[in-house]
């Protein structure tokens, strides 16, 4: 169906860049059962980023990106920060958004284009890093969450402003020292994820991104929530491994050490009620479609 | 005051748009040529002309005609296609004529490969490398192509044309309006022509660098 909305005129299609070649060729619009497992074995979505070597949000990007239900049909709206670095690199349509406007925007643009695409289902995902969505932001944040619009928040939690050499943030740790915030961060790391929960979000996951199966799951059922029933909120920790000294290779490392039972990065998880419901009856729905696959395989 | 005309630069890093120096767009039927509005058919010899004189005359398709939205833009990238081949035909030994894509409008810097795509935030990358003296602008949406031609204008010597499928655009030397499928061919006719009657630049070695 999508890759129908996305040929290259075939007059020219030989002076393209093999990027875009490969994108038309091998990508994993329209899959419905599209995920993680795709990466690496078809066109991924992000090219070679620009994030600094083994920065964990280029993990988080590729599986985000291989996991979103409807990538063809997406926009990401992004903000200042180091994942706007990644941004051109992203082949799904993306807006950047001055920082901290970035949930003002996605929810004009979220209505927007369901008056223009009335019959189509378009899904508008943010991404922004913690001090877009937490200090600057936060006004813009919350009052999406109030108003109840229908998209999807995923903040890169790497707890500072990392792009700008290390300044803090609210949701930096209480005691940490930056680079630049020599003092030592004084209060406590903002709890962002209850109060999204207290502010009206149907679906709020604090996690890492150190299991890609976990990401996945995550991110399809809050794009899904969002999309029939209310605002989602994602919060994942990318550790800034060049601001906290980790070598490249050691981000997993880090990821892995912040998710055990008692730190700050448990997975926690909201469901509303509706939310409940609505993951139910996707997942009996799911299954019957499985199923009636299988039965499809066996006779053939 | 001087009447401002839109050539060949470098002008200077941040040259006016031509717009507010007093350059307007040309009425159907009409095109301009350095700023002065001209009838559409003295704008097709002029453009064939510059394209056979050039070292270096180059095509840059824009996503309008690369991705096939609908029929009418693939037909016009079949166009653009022919009217390639045509200048591969009438240009004489020396002369490298080159078709090179404008996939993607996202600031793409440093990762740029010159020698194959061209960026409308710094076109220049492509022209300096490449060694681009005349250049036509086919199928780039107006915003990025006045973005893109002034930063042309600023940093290069390089002649610029624009086959607008609009109003046209002030910002290039040489600019058509309404572009279809007939006009392309017929600056391909223009340039069959012309064949064999214009010198080419080929003794210049410095031809668009400015730096
Ligand atoms: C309106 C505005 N204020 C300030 C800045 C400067 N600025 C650029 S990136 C950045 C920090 C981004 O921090 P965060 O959102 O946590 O993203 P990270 O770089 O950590 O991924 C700041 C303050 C800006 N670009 N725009
Ligand atoms: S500064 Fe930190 S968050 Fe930004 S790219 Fe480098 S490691 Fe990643
Ligand atoms: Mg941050």
């Amino acid at each position: 169906m999508s890759k129908e909305r996305i040929k290259i005129s075939p007059d020219l299609y030989d002076i393209m860049p093999s990027d875009y070649q490969d994108l038309v060729q091998s990508a994993t619009y329209g899959k419905e059962d599209r995920g993680w497992k795709d990466i690496g074995t078809s066109k991924e979505l992000i090219e070679q980023h620009s994030l600094c070597a083994g920065c964990p949000e280029s993990m988080a990007f590729r599986y985000i990106l291989a996991s979103l239900p409807n990538p063809e049909d997406t926009v990401m709206v992004g903000s200042t920060g180091c994942t706007s670095l990644v941004f051109p690199m992203v082949a799904v349509h993306n807006i950047h958004s001055l920082f901290g406007n970035q949930n003002a925007i996605a929810s004009g643009l979220k209505r927007a284009l369901s008056v223009r695409f009335p019959d189509r289902v378009k899904d508008v995902v943010v991404l922004a890093g913690d001090g877009a969505t937490v200090d600057i932001g936060l006004d813009m944040t919350l009052q999406a969450w109030f108003r109840q619009e229908k998209f999807t928040t995923i903040c890169f939690d790497n707890e500072l402003y990392a792009n700008t050499g290390g300044q803090e943030s609210g949701l930096m740790q209480k005691g940490f020292v930056a680079k630049m915030a020599p003092v030592g961060k004084l209060f406590d790391k903002v709890r962002l994820p209850e109060i999204a929960r207290e502010s009206g979000c149907h679906y709020v996951v604090n996690c890492t991104v150190s299991k890609p199966s976990l990401v996945e799951k995550v991110i399809r059922n809050s794009v899904l929530i969002a999309r029939e029933i209310g605002p989602t909120y994602i919060q994942l920790y990318t550790p800034c491994i060049l601001e906290i000294g980790k070598n490249s290779m050691e981000g997993l490392q880090e990821m892995r050490d912040s998710e055990k039972p008692t730190e700050r990065f448990a997975y926690k998880e909201y469901v509303s009620e509706p939310a409940k419901q609505f993951l139910a009856e996707l997942a009996a729905k799911d299954k019957e479609r499985k199923a009636a696959a299988k039965q499809l395989a066996g006779k053939a | 005051m001087t009447q401002y005309r839109v050539l060949p630069g470098p002008e200077h890093f941040l040259p006016p748009a031509a717009a507010s120096m007093g350059i307007y767009l040309p009425n159907p039927g009409e095109a301009h040529i350095n700023g002065v509005i001209v009838p559409e058919e003295k704008a097709y010899e002029e453009a064939a002309r510059q394209f056979l004189m050039a070292q270096v005359p180059t095509i840059f398709p824009g996503p309008l005609v690369l991705w096939a939205w609908n029929e009418k833009a693939a037909k016009k990238a079949a166009a653009v296609r022919k009217l390639y081949e045509i200048l591969k035909e009438c240009v004489q030994p020396g002369q490298k004529p080159m078709l090179i894509p404008m996939p993607d409008y996202r600031p793409k810097y440093p990762k740029i490969n010159p020698e194959v795509e061209i960026n409308p935030n710094h076109p220049n990358l492509t022209i300096w490398h490449n060694k681009i003296d005349c250049c036509m602008f086919i199928g780039v949406h107006c915003h990025q192509a006045n973005l893109s031609l002034k930063i042309i204008r600023g940093g290069t010597s390089c002649y610029t044309v624009a086959m607008c499928a609009q109003a046209g655009h002030e910002d290039a030397m040489l600019s058509f309006r309404d572009a279809s499928v007939e006009k392309i061919l017929k600056l391909g006719e223009w340039i069959r022509k012309l064949k064999g009657t214009v010198k080419p630049r080929l003794t210049t070695a410095k031809t668009s660098a400015s730096n």
